[in-house]
């Protein structure tokens, strides 16, 4: 019940990935790694920013500790998504399942499953595994077929994954005046951060975390939670 | 690329990834008791969402215009309560077809 409920809820994201990530397998094919390189680099990493990142490195032969900083600091925000997923998960989730699990926490399947009051194995495992395969699916085709996709084609889904970002934080922002408080702070926050001078120099993963930490602490200062309202998701 | 070079690239970028996520979401096994973190925590996902969305939306197609018009459908179906796939493929639909009609203008 729960996994189903879970592969249904992986299909939006699948779709979103499939699309996404056929345009890093045409980037990494282009920049000479092979097919098999390739989809094992979206097979194991299973991250949009951090590869294009990795990618670049390792396309201008930069150095191992130059790949381990970038993953840490794009990367990083799924620390924070982990503690978060942490307080949701039920009793059954015990470590050996975390370790497991928890490699699929990306954007993506973190804000589905949060979406979710309590979140069991059986619902994670269901969620992460069509996104996984659309993954590594779309990095494949994108390295063997290059740019045969048509461009109005790859254009349309690449609204997929923003879509479903959408879906998740305007309804709990039309129940809740924090909730939209907390959206609209994160949003000029990321305008800023995107269009200003200096800031716009940050890396987009990095930008994420700041925006995130000033969004939610705000909404943490201003709109604190009673403790029966936070599992009320 | 020769794969034994490919190798250690691999193994470090999955390796720091994959610890990344996992040794916050083991480490925690407790109910947060503090207010604030649990208020932080709960508005951390709308926080991240939102400032992953905009701008970066406006230019996830081939047009500015057209990435307006998904970004707006995508906010009208989320607001009437629609769910995730509704609301992807909705807004993806309204950028094909906008671009479509772009073509024959």
């Amino acid at each position: 019940m729960d996994f189903k409920k879970g592969l249904r809820d992986g299909i939006p994201i699948c779709l979103g990935y499939f699309s996404v990530s056929v345009a890093f397998g045409v980037t990494a094919a282009t920049g000479g790694l092979s097919w098999l390189e390739a989809l094992m680099i979206s097979l194991f990493n299973l991250t949009s920013a951090g590869q294009k990142a990795g990618l670049d490195i390792i396309i201008a032969g930069g150095s191992l500790i130059e790949i381990a900083l970038s993953q840490l600091l794009i990367n990083a925000r799924y620390a924070l998504m982990g503690i978060s997923l942490s307080q949701k998960v039920d009793k059954k989730f015990t470590s050996p399942f975390r370790m497991v699990l928890g490699f699929a926490i990306t954007d993506e399947i973190f804000a589905v499953a949060s979406g979710q009051k309590v979140v069991s194995r059986p619902y994670m495992a269901g969620l992460a595994i069509l996104p996984i395969i659309g993954w590594s699916g779309g990095t494949l085709v994108g390295a063997l077929l290059g740019g045969i996709m048509p461009e109005i084609i790859q254009s349309a889904l690449g609204v997929a994954l923003y879509g479903m970002f959408i879906a998740v934080f305007v309804p709990a922002a039309k129940q809740e005046k924090s909730v939209l408080c907390v959206v609209g702070i994160a949003v000029i926050c990321s305008s800023m951060m995107y269009y200003m001078p200096y800031l716009k120099e940050i890396s987009s993963g990095f930008a994420v975390i700041i925006c995130t930490v000033i969004a939610a602490a705000a909404g943490a200062i201003l709109f604190p939670r009673e403790e029966e309202e936070s599992d009320a998701v | 690329m020769q794969f034994e070079k490919f190798l250690p690239y691999l193994i470090v970028m999955a390796g720091v990834t994959y610890l990344v996520r996992v040794i916050p979401f083991t480490l925690f096994h407790k109910k947060i008791k503090n207010k604030f973190i649990n208020s932080f925590l709960y508005y951390t996902p709308y926080a991240v969402l939102a400032a992953m969305t905009f701008p970066a939306i406006l230019y996830a197609t081939s047009h500015v215009g057209t990435a307006v018009v998904g970004l707006f459908v995508a906010l009208v179906l989320a607001f009437f309560g629609k769910g995730l796939l509704t609301v992807a493929c909705g807004a993806c639909a309204a950028v094909f077809a906008v671009e479509m009609i772009m073509r024959f203008i």
